[in-house]
């Protein structure tokens, strides 16, 4: 078990350690989040690699990642525990074979910690050798009201309470990170239990880091070219403008195409892994990457 | 205790002196006065009972109030319930108590302590309006007998039937206060939605497994009753798109108090845009209605200006249409769409968002005109896209909407209006 980083530097490191390549602010609330022991709420657009920071953490903290995947219906049922009921149906039976009459022992035997699913945030509340996990509380946008009040008890006292069981509380507690992508408002409540963070998209600087990073066997000509194309294009007025993951999408689909430096065909060709939707494809198309695409390597042999 | 003879002033909304005379010394003056404050605090929207009126005046008789802060406070604590209830508490209490020197003469009575300066009048506040037609306006008139009140319903049942045709731009100001309570008492649609959610209901169709075996647990496994589930329900949320532009204040500024209404009930977002784009989502969900145009107006920048419909629309498909389309949304676009640059852009603009909702809604004034023909070109480009295209220019149309709403798709099926033209 890696214990917490005891600085801001230490944390960068942590995170630079295990390929992440962070930001200070984002280093600064992490680390925060984890002296504080508060659950850390990081918001931003899709593919900015939100969801990354809370696998890269556990990795290098050696720790337990649990990761809750919300969706739209989501309930305590999926998200905390389920009874087994055809075992608990099955234990009944038994019970009755064996000439079990005693309704309080069946029952106290029935609602036993045998009995019960546990969900990921149950899990995460359970104690573990490595420390206690990380737990990723991925995309809560996605979910409604009623699931985000049921979280905020969880978050602040790190409990949980199943009524034919008791309380279960986290001896402790785990680290709690939660994504959003914004596709609705969280409530202020949750938040305010929270510390925030905005991931943003990164300055060319350090997504030519990550690029470097992830695809170290990319020529470095191209990296630079794809990162200064990426960088133009999200000045764009885009429906939707691509992410870090696009970017690193885009550079391993040019690596495989053996690509050594950007052309107008090649980037017409594979406009497709970088932007998303028909409208923004269309508005790029043809003369308008051939303008940006002189005009990004133009500035980069100026530079 | 002593009785305070108060008769400096003059100024109603107050107490009523002569009454005093008539009281004991225990009390009266004060007594009368929070009764009095109590029943405009009701009026102007505050449930408050007899109980909280007896509690009232134990509480500052019990509370030696010294100040007039302690005895705002000391009232505030009977008589509030709600934080959203403070804004008109506190109107109230300026207008019931502005009176210099009534409240420290009541607390002179009351304790021997001298009484603070009064604070100073500042600018109206938002909530200030409808206190203040909740006090009497006749100065010492006893409340009014109650054949005159059957009267006065009669009149307002006619008033009711004129005003649901009236048109909005021709009201006058009585008329639009008026409306304005009318629209808060409108019935809201019932358009609900299945959701992935479950809940128990004895009508279900599905077996809710937990409730069964616990069920079954309490006859020991014998007897299985099953216990049923649904999927719950709920409305799908409302983005309004409301054009501020000069030509629509009239209609805008009622069509944002129906939007206040209709968010007490359900998620509403919504957005005004003249030149710009501003979400005043947060402003509109103030409880009190006046308020929450007040601070929604402070955010707006570009009242009665021109409009961009087309950059508007384009930054609301770039900045929120996910943040606020998502959960499956009904759109309702309140604007004339007198356009006057018409480019594509504003058709793409119009497709991108008909494509983000559940459904699009357009509410157009200019369509209380009988001559009405599609013929401006933003009109021309947008009808395309909507699924509805409605008038809203008074109460009636209003009250259509709302039907609409609850019913399912097209009666105002937009294209009609093309064919003309075409």
């Amino acid at each position: 078990m890696t214990s917490l980083p005891p600085s801001i530097d230490e944390t960068l490191a942590l995170l630079g350690s295990a390929g992440y390549v962070a930001d200070r602010p984002l280093a600064t609330v992490l680390f925060l989040a984890l002296r504080m022991g508060r659950p850390l709420f990081l918001e931003g657009e899709a593919g900015v690699g939100k969801t990354e920071i809370a696998k890269v953490l556990a990795g290098a903290l050696g720790r337990r990642l649990i990761r809750l995947q919300c969706y739209e219906g989501l309930d305590i049922a999926s998200a905390v525990y389920e009874w087994n009921y055809a075992a608990q149906m099955m234990a009944i039976r038994l019970g009755e074979a064996a000439g079990e009459t005693d309704r309080e022992r069946l029952e106290a035997d029935v609602f036993s910690e045998r009995y019960l699913l546990k969900r990921p945030l149950l899990q995460a509340l359970e104690p573990d050798t490595a420390g206690p996990p990380v737990l990723l509380i991925d995309e809560l946008d996605r979910t409604d009201e009623a699931f985000e009040a049921f979280l905020l008890e969880v978050l602040s006292d790190f409990q949980v309470t199943v009524p034919e069981f008791g309380t279960i509380r986290a001896d402790n507690p785990p680290v709690v990170l939660i994504t959003s992508n914004r596709t609705r408002e969280v409530h202020d409540a949750l938040k305010r239990r929270c510390l925030y963070h905005w991931v943003d998209y990164p300055d060319a600087e350090r997504e030519l880091a990550i690029v470097k990073a992830r695809l170290p066997n990319a020529p470095a000509e191209l990296t630079r070219e794809i990162v200064a194309f990426v960088q133009a294009i999200r000045k764009e007025e885009l429906f939707k403008v691509p992410g870090v993951a696009e970017t690193l999408d885009w550079a391993s689909a040019l690596v495989e195409l053996d690509a050594v430096a950007l052309d107008p065909a090649v980037v017409s060709d594979t406009l497709g892994v970088l932007l998303k939707y028909q409208d923004d494809i269309q508005k790029m198309q043809g003369s308008a990457v051939k303008a940006m695409l002189d005009a990004v390597q133009a500035e980069l042999k100026a530079a | 205790m002593a009785r305070v003879d108060d008769r400096d002033g003059r100024d109603k909304p107050g107490h009523d002196e002569e009454r005093g005379a008539e009281h004991s010394a225990h009390g009266g003056h004060l007594a009368d006065n929070i009764t009095y404050f109590a029943r405009a605090l009701r009026t102007a929207g505050l449930p408050v009972g007899p109980g909280a009126v007896i509690d009232a005046i134990g509480a500052v008789e019990a509370a030696h109030v010294g100040t007039r802060e302690d005895f705002y406070w000391t009232l505030h604590a009977i008589f509030v319930k709600k934080h959203e209830q403070t804004v008109i508490f506190d109107q109230a209490f300026r207008l019931f108590w502005r009176r210099r020197a009534l409240v420290e003469k009541l607390i002179a009575a009351l304790s021997p302590i001298a009484p603070g300066d009064e604070k100073s009048e500042d600018k109206p506040k938002p909530g200030a309006e409808r206190v203040a037609s909740a006090f009497p306006t006749g100065t010492r008139e006893p409340p009014r007998p109650k054949r005159e009140l059957e009267l006065s319903a009669q009149f307002t049942m006619s008033d009711r039937e004129r005003l649901a045709s009236r048109d909005f731009a021709q009201m006058s100001a009585a008329e639009i206060a008026e409306t304005k309570q009318l629209i808060a008492r409108l019935v809201l649609p019932q358009d609900k939605v299945a959701t992935r959610r479950w809940r128990a209901d004895h009508r279900g169709r599905r077996i809710d497994a937990r409730a069964s075996f616990r069920r079954a647990l309490a006859t020991g496994g014998h007897f299985v009753d099953l216990a049923w589930r649904q999927r719950d329900e709920r409305h799908p949320p409302i983005v309004a798109l409301v054009d501020i532009s000069g030509s629509m204040t009239d209609y805008s500024r009622l069509f944002l108090q129906f939007l206040h209404a209709l968010g007490e009930r359900r998620p509403v977002s919504s957005f005004v845009f003249g030149t710009r784009l501003t979400n005043i989502t947060r402003a509109l969900a103030r409880r009190d209605p006046d308020e929450a145009l007040a601070s929604a107006s402070l955010l707006v920048k570009d009242w009665e200006g021109g409009t961009r419909v087309a950059a508007s629309l384009a930054q609301f498909n770039r900045q929120w249409s996910r943040r606020v389309l998502a959960q499956g949304a009904i759109v309702l676009m309140f604007t004339d769409g007198l356009e006057r640059e018409v480019t594509p852009e504003l058709g793409a603009a119009m497709d991108r968002l008909h494509r983000s909702c559940r459904r699009l809604i357009w509410l157009n004034p200019l369509l209380r005109y009988d001559g009405f023909q599609a013929k401006a070109g933003g009109i021309r480009a947008m009808l395309p896209h909507v699924d509805e295209f409605r008038t809203m220019h008074n109460l009636n149309a209003m009250t259509a909407l709302v039907q609409a709403l609850s019913a399912r798709g097209g009666a105002a099926d937009p294209r009609r209006w093309l064919l003309p033209a075409a």
